[in-house]
């Protein structure tokens, strides 16, 4: 059912890549699809819009990604719109598969669906000197319940909202384009929602720090790093913040891919799980 | 890579390389610039989002202010004679959708005459400033 409905959605990719351009803002300004399904990088959202669609037209774009870490496999489909480069709505679905713990758990995975908006307030990634800020919101309905209420979380469902600011700064080292973002997050979210909101040691929302770098090679490739603040709201275990480093390849305003080595650190009690990451997205 | 992404940590900003090219150089001097802005007027005549923002223009002098301004912006021997941005905008309601168009149509015609890519982005950080006397009015 997994393969095909990813089948099917890479076809859809694969025939709207097809058809026309899609929008008019420059190549690789709409960032890729995070696994929360707002644009952004592969952990860390950004205040950049998805898709390429410009002031007066809408776009949008669908994405699937697939992290194996050590003990656990996360995928990620996402799909979202852009109005006018003024409010992009996403929606996402992530499975977290429990390849260690499955067995001991009798739970072969987490899931939760992730219903997003994002307005743009001000400015412009490229051109404003101030760069671009926009506010996000992201509501999130764990699937599975079972295991993060076991674990002492509070919550099934939880909303995290964000403020972020980006900018690329044209021609800044060696003659290249440099991308910088950052936000702050109010969140309840265990591991990003996957084992719940809010917890024993913790029931409160918490302000969290999120960052990425990047620098552009040309308007093709990109490669960064980004930054996850994350809270620490259960007993049973501990956990860290998110790490990463990211190669990214627009080769057009339709396609883009990007790899990169993710480090999710403890999660659930089972410490330094890392491992690759890739995402493929269409933009329509 | 890595070696970028540790300057980049740390703030490094390279000196000024006397020896490197100047951007007007780069841009092939003022009949470089006039070749790429002849390539980027026939893509945006060609470019349905802003074509008719450019009927009944003059071309031939549209071509000539934009190449004195991009030759003198670049730091080449040149005068741009042409009226201000924001006073030859007014009025004409310029939309992003437009100046993304241009913006687009301006670096593929640079692609199309081999401009490196340090030397487009260099170009366009100089453009850039403009885009609030050129949007919206």
């Amino acid at each position: 059912m997994k393969t095909r409905l990813a089948i099917s959605t890479l076809l859809l990719m694969s025939s709207m890549a097809a058809q026309a351009e899609p929008g008019s803002r420059l190549w690789a300004t709409g960032g890729v699809t995070t696994i929360e399904g707002s644009a952004g990088g592969g952990l860390v959202p950004m205040a950049v819009l998805s898709g390429y669609a410009s002031d007066t037209e809408w776009g949008g774009s669908v994405a699937l990604s697939h992290a194996p870490v050590d003990d656990y496999t996360l995928d990620v489909m996402a799909a979202s719109l852009n109005y006018h480069n003024r409010i992009e709505l996403s929606v996402a679905r992530q499975t977290l598969d429990l390849d260690t713990l499955g067995a001991a758990l009798n739970q072969d995975d987490l899931q939760q669906d992730i219903f997003s908006a994002k307005i743009r307030l001000y400015g412009d990634v490229l051109y404003n000197r101030f760069g671009q800020w926009s506010l996000g919101i992201q509501h999130k309905r764990n699937r599975t319940f079972d295991v993060p209420s076991a674990v002492g979380a509070k919550d099934d469902s939880g909303t995290d909202v964000y403020l972020a600011g980006s900018k690329v700064f044209l021609s800044a080292l060696f003659d290249r384009n440099i991308l910088v973002n950052g936000l702050v997050r109010g969140t309840k979210a265990n591991q990003g929602g996957l084992l719940g909101f809010g917890g024993d040691r913790n029931n409160s929302y918490e302000a969290v720090f999120e960052g990425s770098a990047g620098l552009f090679f040309n308007r093709s490739w990109l490669a960064g790093v980004e930054y996850r603040q994350k809270p620490d709201n259960l007993g049973f275990a501990e956990e860290d913040d998110w790490y990463d480093v990211f190669v990214a390849w627009v080769p057009s305003r339709s396609l883009s891919v990007t790899a990169a080595w993710v480090n999710l650190g403890s999660v659930a009690g089972l410490d330094d799980q890392q491992g690759a990451y890739l995402s493929i997205q269409g933009s329509f | 890579m890595l070696v970028m992404l540790f300057a980049l940590l740390i703030g490094y900003h390279p000196a000024p390389a006397a020896e490197k090219a100047s951007l007007y150089e780069a841009l092939g001097e003022r009949q470089g610039i006039a070749t790429i802005v002849e390539d980027m007027l026939y893509r945006i005549v060609d470019d349905p989002r802003i074509a008719k923002q450019f009927k009944g223009v003059d071309i031939a002098q549209l071509h000539q202010h934009l190449t004195d301004q991009v030759c003198n912006i670049s730091g080449g021997p040149c005068a741009y004679t042409g009226r201000d941005m924001r006073e030859a905008h007014t009025g004409l309601d310029i939309s992003e959708t437009g100046f993304n168009a241009l913006v687009e149509d301006l670096i593929l015609a640079m692609e199309k005459n081999d401009i490196p890519v340090g030397a487009q982005n260099e170009l366009l950080s100089l453009l850039a400033p403009m885009h609030g006397d050129i949007v919206g009015h």
